[in-house]
């Protein structure tokens, strides 16, 4: 079933109103999400969504609104709404908007998915929670926590300008967490990833984490750390598995080359930018085995579209490239007013919510190393592996973070286990001084990336290696 | 706001006909508990000094879980039309008869009639209870908030600002198949920003039950006052300083210990550091949850949970004495004691956190000290200032995140203007650092040298939570890093 018409009718009632651009996104999506705690099912839950969101542009002023009504009469009343919300914003105006060009396109686009994973029954999700849990609980964690989630979002867009595009997007992911209760302390254990693993792909993708074949390890190795000496404390060598690197990836420079941080748009909550659009094209970011690309049309990861939300098609664009910062993460307006000529990075996590500037998949592309090869060639050390916490500061330069599991490395080799490992540093200085960089890349999902007022939930995906830094201060505790 | 969407009964009428479905799908054995939700919510948005951003929704919310033959599963939709209602109940039928043994389910509210507001005097009894609700923020329409917005970038007086202004109209309904029946509404309104200086940022933000009490002149000129001061910072090394943090970084305090600290299931699951019962804080502090106001504060929150339970005031420390946390049914019934109306939509994943906090202001009413012009000292924290010898002075946090969830070692980083004091007086701004901090220990026996005599209502991100927080004087505050690392 199409939806076009009451998108168009929405688009036509926001120009009537008054909008010189309109455009109009229809979304309908099922859920399904799962929890389990020690072996037993903890919550199972299936939602469905449906509604409409108007974007209008009147002179030089936006308005949205979005109703979860798909009448006709309804989608015309948003788009008249969207119009007088746009008048409104008109009493603070801003310079004039423009919107770099995007041809009209009329297209329908799917991911590649095996096993529809609606399809695949709560039963059958269940035991896979109960057993991964039971394992692992078996194995002697205190706690032993499991959960997946499905996501199936059907969209069509349409715009005054002549888009009608149609997409269908099915995601989904898993993950066990093990924790050991200590004096005082817990340690916890997460496979394959501090939130799990997720991607546009099907079933298959739950199939291949072997969550259950992985728990009891996991379990292992979350006691194991309760007696684990502590981090040192220092500046040393760090050596960092491909999830943490991800997620450095994805913090430092994913969010410093959102263009709507650079220009200001987000200064009051999510942050600005220590990035001057004046270097683009000049700046030193990292060493020169840094290269990192936008590519929203990477099969199977999470950040992957066909169209962005404004219709622009996914394509691939270099961000860092040799070390040297060359591109951003850009929408329509923003592109115009930084004088580029390249938008698609523009998403809404939902049909009731405003489109903004946001990751697709932001990664690192190979360097010519292996793991094995970067920790032989490190006389003194330390590994870190797995996300635990995270943060930074709004410009995105000072950055803390936590992993869940280190070990040692001395005279080439992994030593002893290290708890509560942490590094601190200053994203620049941090990025060029990567020596070392793994071929073994994994294009790694985060399906929780805060953003936007009101709060939106962005999934993003990130390709990530595993590679060495130097002169990194290591073991920050309270 | 439309005219259309401040309605009466609605909500009710739709939980009512979700549970007669639910009786006649699978039986009377069955037990359903319907929450309904309009949520109508407008923000906006300005940034370098304009509205850029300007959105509303208004979204109907039935949310359904069912309990049967000993297997839960619950369910959701937008979809309240009568096909969308019998696909909600088939579809969580389905999920229920597939779905592993629960052993966990507590059962269903029974009926119980709702708390009267501790500070609002007009409420109602069992249903309808508007608890202070104003209706002109619930029809709050775009130009107000433009004006608002408007008014703060004048007060600025030419510095770059950037913010929200925000409303939200919330009417609520709760029915389950043991008979409990009740319905509520809710407005809120903040408004939170910026004004930005050569670098330096200052902040002010506000919540309140009425968008009328927002003076957004007065925020703005509060948050320009404070970038002005905030230029040219000095670097200073890591180590421990005694500070004073204003209510923004207090509520940050607030947020943690909530989600984390005083949250149900994290103690059932022993990953908390709260034990009932212990001094674990200093004997000045008073930290009460309060969904339903106080003080003919106009009501912040709906008087019942997502599981029907009504709520009021819960005292979580009383004078530095661990006293509760917060439940739903499943933790209660876990850690053996009963809800506390803390159930959401999630709290069963995540666990239930208060959402109202308010850290007990100081009684001894202490008067501030004179000041000559207006300088980057909230006036809340002025006395607490005054007495510090040598120490920080700290705006707001931000990006924290929990280290360890036991001891609840939290880094972050300061935001929107640290100062150094000397002698009570502002000597120097300071540029952000980086922190790594117990938040127990720092609010620990010893450790709170004063506390503000004013508690200010903030803003979460999120509608339907927020703070009422004052400055708080702490002896030791642990900052790890500065701009260099």
């Amino acid at each position: 079933m199409s939806h076009f018409d009451e998108a168009s009718a929405a688009v036509q009632a926001a120009l009537e109103a008054g909008a010189r651009y309109a455009d109009c996104r229809v979304m309908v999506r099922r859920t399904e999400s799962m929890s389990a705690r020690d072996g037993d099912i903890e919550e199972v839950d299936s939602d469905e969504s449906a509604g409409l969101g108007v974007r209008a542009l009147v002179g030089s002023s936006w308005g949205f609104y979005a109703v979860p009504d798909l009448s006709d009469p309804a989608a015309r009343a948003a788009g008249r709404r969207a119009a007088q919300i746009a008048a409104a914003s008109a009493t603070v105006p801003g310079p004039p908007v423009e919107l770099a060009p995007s041809s009209a396109v009329e297209a329908s686009w799917a991911n590649e998915c095996e096993i529809d994973p609606l399809g695949v029954s709560l039963s059958t999700k269940g035991d896979l929670l109960v057993a991964a849990t039971a394992a692992a609980g078996a194995a002697g964690a205190d706690l032993a926590q499991g959960a997946l989630s499905v996501w199936d979002t059907r969209k069509w867009f349409v715009s005054s300008e002549g888009h009608r595009i149609d997409q269908h997007t099915r995601e989904c992911g898993a993950g066990v967490w093990a924790s050991a209760f200590g004096d005082g302390e817990i340690q916890r254990r997460s496979w394959p990833s501090y939130g799990g693993q997720y991607g546009t792909r099907g079933w298959e993708l739950v199939e291949s984490l072997d969550l259950v074949g992985n728990a009891p390890r996991m379990a292992e190795e979350a006691r194991a750390l309760l007696t684990a000496p502590l981090c040192p404390t220092g500046e040393t060598t760090l050596v960092l598995g491909g999830e943490q690197l991800a997620l450095q990836i994805h913090e430092s420079v994913g969010h410093a080359i959102e263009l709507d941080r650079i220009l200001g748009w987000e200064a009051a909550f999510a942050g600005t930018s220590w990035l001057d659009l004046r270097k683009l094209g000049s700046l030193r970011y990292g060493s020169e085995l840094m290269n990192i690309t936008i590519d929203p049309g990477i099969p199977g990861a999470l950040g992957s579209f066909g169209y962005d939300d404004e219709g622009t098609p996914a394509a691939r664009r270099d961000a860092v490239r040799d070390g040297i910062w060359v591109g951003v993460l850009a929408g329509r307006d923003s592109a115009a007013v930084a004088g580029l000529d390249y938008a698609g990075s523009v998403r809404s996590d939902g049909w009731a919510r405003l489109p903004m500037v946001r990751m697709t998949n932001v990664g690192l592309e190979p360097g010519p190393h292996t793991l094995d090869e970067i920790i032989a060639a490190t006389d003194d050390g330390v590994f870190m592996d797995v996300n635990r916490s995270w943060s930074i500061d709004d410009r995105r330069l000072n950055f803390q973070f936590g992993c869940e599991i280190g070990y040692e490395i001395k005279n080439g080799k992994l030593g002893r286990m290290l708890r509560n490992p942490t590094y601190t540093g200053i994203g620049p200085k941090f990025w060029q001084s990567m020596d070392m960089l793994s071929s073994e890349t994994v294009a790694w999902g985060t399906p929780n990336c805060g953003k936007g007022q009101p709060g939106q939930v962005g999934h993003t995906g990130h390709p990530a290696a595993p590679a060495r830094f130097t002169d990194v201060r290591v073991g920050v505790r309270g | 706001m439309s005219l259309e969407s401040i309605r009466a009964g609605v909500e009710l009428d739709l939980a009512a006909r979700v549970v007669e479905l639910v009786r006649q799908a699978a039986g009377p054995s069955a037990e359903a508990e319907v929450m309904v939700r309009h949520d109508a919510q407008a923000l906006t948005r300005f940034a370098v000094s304009m509205i850029h951003q300007n959105v509303a929704d208004a979204v109907t919310t039935v949310g359904l879980r069912l309990h049967l033959d000993g297997r839960t599963a619950s369910g959701a939709t937008t979809i309240v039309d009568a096909a969308g209602l019998r696909g909600l109940v088939e579809r969580t039928l389905a999920a229920t008869r597939l779905s592993p043994p629960d052993v966990t389910w507590p059962g269903l509210t029974p009926p119980s009639p709702l708390h009267h507001s501790a500070g609002y005097h007009g409420s109602g009894e069992h249903s309808r209870l508007d608890f202070g609700f104003d209706e002109a923020t619930a029809r709050a329409t775009p130009a107000e908030r433009a004006e608002r917005v408007r008014d703060f970038v004048r007060a600025a007086g030419g510095l770059e600002t950037a913010g929200y202004c925000r409303t939200v109209y919330t009417s609520a309904a709760f029915a389950n198949s043991a008979g409990q029946s009740v319905e509520g509404r809710t407005a809120e309104a903040a408004m939170d920003g910026i004004a930005r200086s050569d670098g330096a940022d200052g902040v002010a933000r506000q919540a309140s039950g009425r968008l009328a009490d927002l003076d957004g002149g007065a925020l703005g000129a509060r948050a320009a006052a404070k970038a002005r001061a905030a230029q040219n910072p000095v670097e200073l090394p890591p180590g421990r300083y005694e500070v004073v943090l204003e209510p923004e970084a207090v509520a940050d305090l607030l947020d943690n210990f909530s989600v984390f600290g005083f949250n149900g299931k994290s103690y059932a699951q022993k990953q908390s550091f709260a034990e009932l019962g212990a001094d674990q804080f200093d004997p000045s502090v008073t930290l009460i949850d309060e969904p339903l106001g106080s003080r003919d504060e106009h009501a912040p929150g709906l008087p019942f949970d997502d599981e029907g339970t009504p709520r009021e005031s819960l005292v979580l420390v009383r004078e530095g004495v661990t006293k509760a946390v917060a439940h739903d049914r499943t933790s209660a019934a876990e850690a053996g004691t009963v809800s506390t109306g803390h159930a959401s939509g999630a709290s069963r994943t995540w666990g239930p956190c208060p959402t109202h906090v308010r850290l007990e202001a100081s009684s001894a009413a202490t008067p501030s000290p004179a000041t000559g012009s207006a300088g980057p000292v909230a006036e809340s924290a002025r006395p607490l200032v005054a007495r510090m010898e040598r120490g920080l002075l700290i705006s707001d946090l931000w990006y924290t995140r929990v280290l360890d969830p036991k001891t609840l070692v939290v880094t972050g980083l300061t935001r929107n203007g640290v100062w150094l004091i000397e002698n009570g007086e502002v000597t120097a701004a300071v540029g952000n650092m980086r922190f790594t901090q117990s938040y127990p220990q720092a609010l620990g026996a010893g450790m709170v040298l004063g506390i503000g005599s004013e508690s200010i209502l903030l803003p979460d991100r999120w509608s339907g939570t927020r703070y009422a927080a004052p400055a708080l004087h702490l002896a030791s505050w642990n900052l790890t890093g500065n701009a260099s690392g």
